[in-house]
């Protein structure tokens, strides 16, 4: 019972995208669709998809494409099942760079947009560097540590995150719905300002499956091999805490993508990372989209942040990976 | 021989090699030189530093001195060309799950593999003589997280071999194995020496394996290296009863032209 990996995943990317260009306020079915991606479709509704409904498609699947794609990444970085960018602390620390940016100067300008992600990134990199050092024991990093630390770096990060906010003018108090988790604003200024980033840091991502494998064998050996561990890990992470600090400069925090794809795709597809990564970027895409599907869709009109929906499922998947990984002491 | 370019490199010559960890020295002043063809292999008590010169020696723990090889200082050179010079064979424990033993053994064309990593037909040719010089070629497609740790051992001497290196270093491969490939294991290690010109360095804690299958030993104590030479020369009752310190007889091994250490 296995599928051909990419062909049933792009399949999977397909549909979901489909359905989140469908989905909303109104409905619009894929006849329709076709229709006004020819130019032939009702007035409205093609407005509603290009300037509306696409633009979101488009930003909510760059979001769990780099959640995923990174969280695949910090989970071989650091050979621990658990790490995924919101539970170790980078998705917060991303969304204080974000909102110390923001409360700077509120973006109006397309320039004031690029510096968010900027700030966010140099924030994430400061965490994922303090965790990573706090939760360290000799060569490795047990999973206690390692969450704890990321759990303590994350509270630290928000509370600073709220404080600012509350003695911010009411424009960054509207980040509020943001730092929840929902592209609801998103337009197409805010896809070119976080293109750049996600395209370079997953472009990394991509071509290094080789150097992941290494390091799955652990440092020494990865080294004895001929690989320079501390460039190789330098690089990934700063790469992976790119593509992580774009993905919340614009969506807010989303927990437990990064975690559940990842893991999803190692159960059915394997290890290997030069499939892991690319199967994980397109895997979060898509789970992503149908998250904010639901999100649209459970309590319609009213919309509620999709970083609820991907922690009702990822939380339980979070505890159960938890058990097992217990088990076996190693993944 | 396919990938065996560096018939020129006569030895492995350790000079004054020192290792501190956490502000105490492990390791002081130890020198000797590994020939080719030659299979030497380092005892002594646990934590005497027989691991902490194959890791040493391999450049993943600090150290000063010289670890060299036809004139290059290896403190010198960056892991890729290190590893064009060495193969280490690790003990084969928690080996990751998701990979195969042909995955596995391809990892040791790393130093010869371009940025994205791809494996040439000629990587893959010296893959398949390396699994079948440990017979291991019918283990091809399973898992390494799934094999004995007997298999597994030999698919990390494969995945050595595959480096073609001219120098191997072994750290005590034999350690969780059972009797039958603890022996087996070591009369293909032997055997690759010998037949192909091979510089290896081995740490062992049997000291009759040691004495039966290394061409010299050499004795190491406190991070002290005690004494080199042919095993008949090191491994005395004296020498041993000091290093371990146990009283032990020395006798000579009844069906085999080696000595023979019987603790008291």
């Amino acid at each position: 019972m296995k599928p051909k990996p990419y062909l049933s995943s792009f399949l999977f990317l397909l549909i979901a995208a489909i359905l989140s260009l469908a989905i909303g306020s109104v409905f619009i079915s894929p006849v329709e669709l076709w229709k006004i991606l020819r130019g032939l479709g009702d007035e409205t509704f093609t407005f509603i998809i290009w300037q509306i409904r696409l633009p979101r498609t488009v930003l909510v699947a760059l979001t769990g494409a780099a959640l995923s794609g990174s969280g695949a990444a910090y989970q071989g970085l650091f050979r621990n099942p658990l790490a995924d960018p919101f539970l170790i602390g980078v998705a917060s620390g991303a969304g204080l760079g974000a909102v110390i940016a923001m409360s700077i100067q509120w973006p109006y300008s397309f320039w004031g947009l690029m510096a968010i992600p900027m700030s966010a990134f140099i924030a994430a990199l400061i965490t994922v560097f303090i965790v990573y050092f706090l939760a360290r024991v000799g060569q490795t990093i047990p999973t206690t540590n390692l969450i704890l630390a990321g759990v303590a770096f994350s509270s630290f990060a928000t509370s600073l995150t709220s404080f600012l906010m509350l003695r911010s003018t009411s424009e960054v108090r509207r980040a509020l719905g943001w730092l929840l988790g929902g592209a609801s604003q998103a337009g197409w200024t805010a896809i070119l300002a976080v293109l750049p980033y996600i395209i370079i840091g997953l472009g990394i991502l991509l071509i290094n499956g080789h150097r992941f494998n290494l390091l799955q064998f652990g440092d020494d050996q990865a080294q004895q091999l001929g690989l320079n561990v501390t460039r190789t890990k330098t690089i990934l992470l700063i790469a992976a805490s790119l593509a992580t600090a774009a993905a919340v400069a614009f969506s807010g925090i989303i927990g437990f993508i990064g975690l559940v794809v990842p893991h999803v795709i190692r159960i059915w597809f394997g290890g290997d990372y030069r499939r892991l990564v690319p199967l994980s970027i397109i895997g979060g895409a898509s789970a992503l989209l149908v998250s904010d599907v639901v999100a649209r869709i459970v309590l319609a009109p009213q919309e509620i942040p999709v970083g609820i929906i991907t922690s009702l499922v990822g939380a339980p998947f979070f505890l159960w990976v938890l058990r097992t990984a217990k088990n076996q002491g190693y993944w | 021989m396919l990938g065996m370019t560096q018939e020129k490199i006569n030895m492995l010559k350790i000079q004054n090699l020192s290792v501190s960890y956490r502000g105490r020295q492990v390791l002081r002043d130890v020198s000797f030189d590994v020939k080719h063809g030659e299979v030497l292999a380092l005892i002594g008590p646990n934590g005497a530093g027989k691991s902490t010169i194959i890791r040493a020696a391999s450049g993943v723990v600090p150290s000063t001195g010289h670890v060299r090889t036809n004139g290059d200082d290896f403190h010198a050179l960056d892991p890729i060309q290190r590893a064009r010079y060495m193969a280490v064979v690790p003990q084969a424990i928690s080996l990751p799950p998701a990979f195969t033993v042909w995955e596995t053994v391809l990892m040791g064309r790393t130093p010869y593999l371009g940025f994205l990593g791809n494996a040439s037909f000629f990587d893959e040719e010296l893959a398949r003589q390396s699994l079948s010089k440990v017979n291991a070629l019918a283990l091809s497609d399973r898992r390494v997280g799934e094999l004995s740790g007997g298999e597994a051992q030999r698919v990390l001497l494969a995945r050595a071999l595959c480096q073609s290196t001219p120098i191997l270093l072994l750290d005590e491969p034999t350690a969780h194995l059972d009797l039958q490939y603890q022996i087996s294991l070591l009369e293909l290690i032997r055997e690759l020496a010998h037949t192909e010109n091979l510089a290896v360095l081995i740490a062992l804690h049997d000291l009759n394996l040691a004495a039966r299958y290394a061409d010299r030993v050499a004795l190491l104590v406190g991070g002290h290296l005690t004494s080199i030479g042919f095993p008949r020369e090191v491994l005395t009752a004296e020498a041993i009863s000091h290093a371990y310190c146990l009283p032990v007889h020395v006798v000579e091994h009844p069906f085999m032209d080696s000595p023979l250490v019987l603790p008291q």
